[in-house]
């Protein structure tokens, strides 16, 4: 039991990160690992939750908002990452937004044996478009999120987290 | 139908000091306007995002007016938008669409069921408060005052002329002064938006 509870990403961690990091809107779809963290971002005062009905739109939304000042988060999931490439090119990219992606790994295995061709293209779509990328499997991977939102700011260009655990629920629970 | 750059000129007298995405217009518009370090000219990063790239900076600015020229080309690739617009409800977000009825920069080809699309509809039906659709630019000249003194978001949807290109891309003549990263840093500048 330990060793489960070890193996988490419990997302009080991953709303720590964010507020650390000045977020201050979060352009989501949501994923099928995200409801507990949605509870959390709905409460929490700092942060704008902005919904997108095609993820390709977070990237334009987050490069008006990052023109405008503002510190924006894209929480989206991987098929819907691919599913962006052109937005991904022409305004985040092409607009040199530093923002951090963070990405549901929908499909991964430690194994390398996929049931879920989502999992099989992500990391080779992020290798295509020169994404750099930080895999959190668990809390005690939550730093490269900062490490992330680092990064993005220094290089002016998009970096990836890339979320391998689904969220288990809240600590207190 | 009316001319884009004719429709432009009426609009600058009543610009004021918002910020204006002009989209397609911005062929026309770097001539016209008499503020572009407020002007936002991206030429086309990526078809389909004007829009939401526009939405998201009238959120980040709450009290500056943002308008864009968007158009139905554009608009077609992602109508989810609009529920998203209507939903955060931005009070400074004014969006214009500029309807020619096809894909001007590709040599003419028609949109899908170009006639018959009634695009203030789908923005009132995706919860914009309001909606209008111009046909005639006397009907534009004699309502834009009030259209922009309303508190947004605001949709109007404007039937124009195409300006219809067949040269091959690369032997176009460019219509942009600056590249876009200068663009964002004069925004920025101008609006006191550090680095």
């Amino acid at each position: 039991m330990a060793q489960a509870n070890a193996a988490e990403l419990k997302p009080e961690i991953v709303l720590d990160e964010m507020k650390k990091n000045g977020v201050t809107d979060v352009v989501w779809l949501p994923d099928s690992e995200t409801n507990w963290l949605y509870l959390l971002m709905q409460a929490e005062p700092s942060l704008r939750l902005i919904p997108v009905s095609r993820e390709g739109l977070a990237f334009s939304m987050a490069s008006g908002l990052a023109v405008g000042g503002k510190t924006p988060i894209i929480l989206i999931q991987n098929t819907g990452l691919m599913e962006s490439g052109d937005s991904l090119r022409g305004w985040a990219l092409g607009m040199n937004i530093p923002v951090v992606l963070m990405v549901g790994y929908r499909g991964w295995t430690r194994h390398g044996i996929n049931q879920d061709t989502a999992a099989t293209y992500t990391e080779r779509f992020l290798h295509a478009f020169g994404i750099n990328y930080y895999l959190v499997e668990n809390s005690e991977d939550a730093p490269r999120i900062s490490i992330a939102f680092d990064e993005a700011r220094k290089t002016k260009r998009p970096v990836a987290v890339l979320v391998g655990d689904e969220y288990h629920g809240f600590t207190n629970r | 139908m009316f001319r884009t750059a004719d429709m432009l000129e009426i609009f600058q007298q009543y610009r004021g000091d918002a910020i204006v995405v002009p989209g397609r217009g911005g062929r026309h518009w770097v001539h016209l306007s008499t503020n572009p370090n407020r002007d936002v000219p991206l030429g086309d990063p990526a078809m389909g995002g004007h829009a939401s790239f526009a939405a998201g900076l009238a959120l980040a600015q709450p009290d500056r007016k943002v308008i864009v020229f968007d158009s139905e080309g554009d608009l077609l690739m992602n109508l989810g938008i609009l529920p998203t617009i209507a939903e955060q409800a931005p009070a400074n977000f004014y969006h214009f669409l500029l309807d020619n009825e096809c894909y001007a920069t590709t040599g003419g080809q028609p949109v899908p069921n170009a006639k018959n699309v009634a695009y203030d509809v789908i923005a009132r039906g995706s919860g914009y408060p309001h909606a209008y659709a111009f046909t005639e630019l006397n009907d534009f000249a004699n309502n834009i005052a009030s259209i922009l003194s309303q508190p947004g978001p605001v949709f109007v949807a404007m039937k124009v002329l195409p300006e219809i290109e067949n040269e091959p891309i690369g032997r176009r003549p460019r219509w942009q002064t600056r590249s876009r990263d200068q663009v964002v840093r004069d925004l920025k500048t101008e609006l006191g938006i550090p680095e």
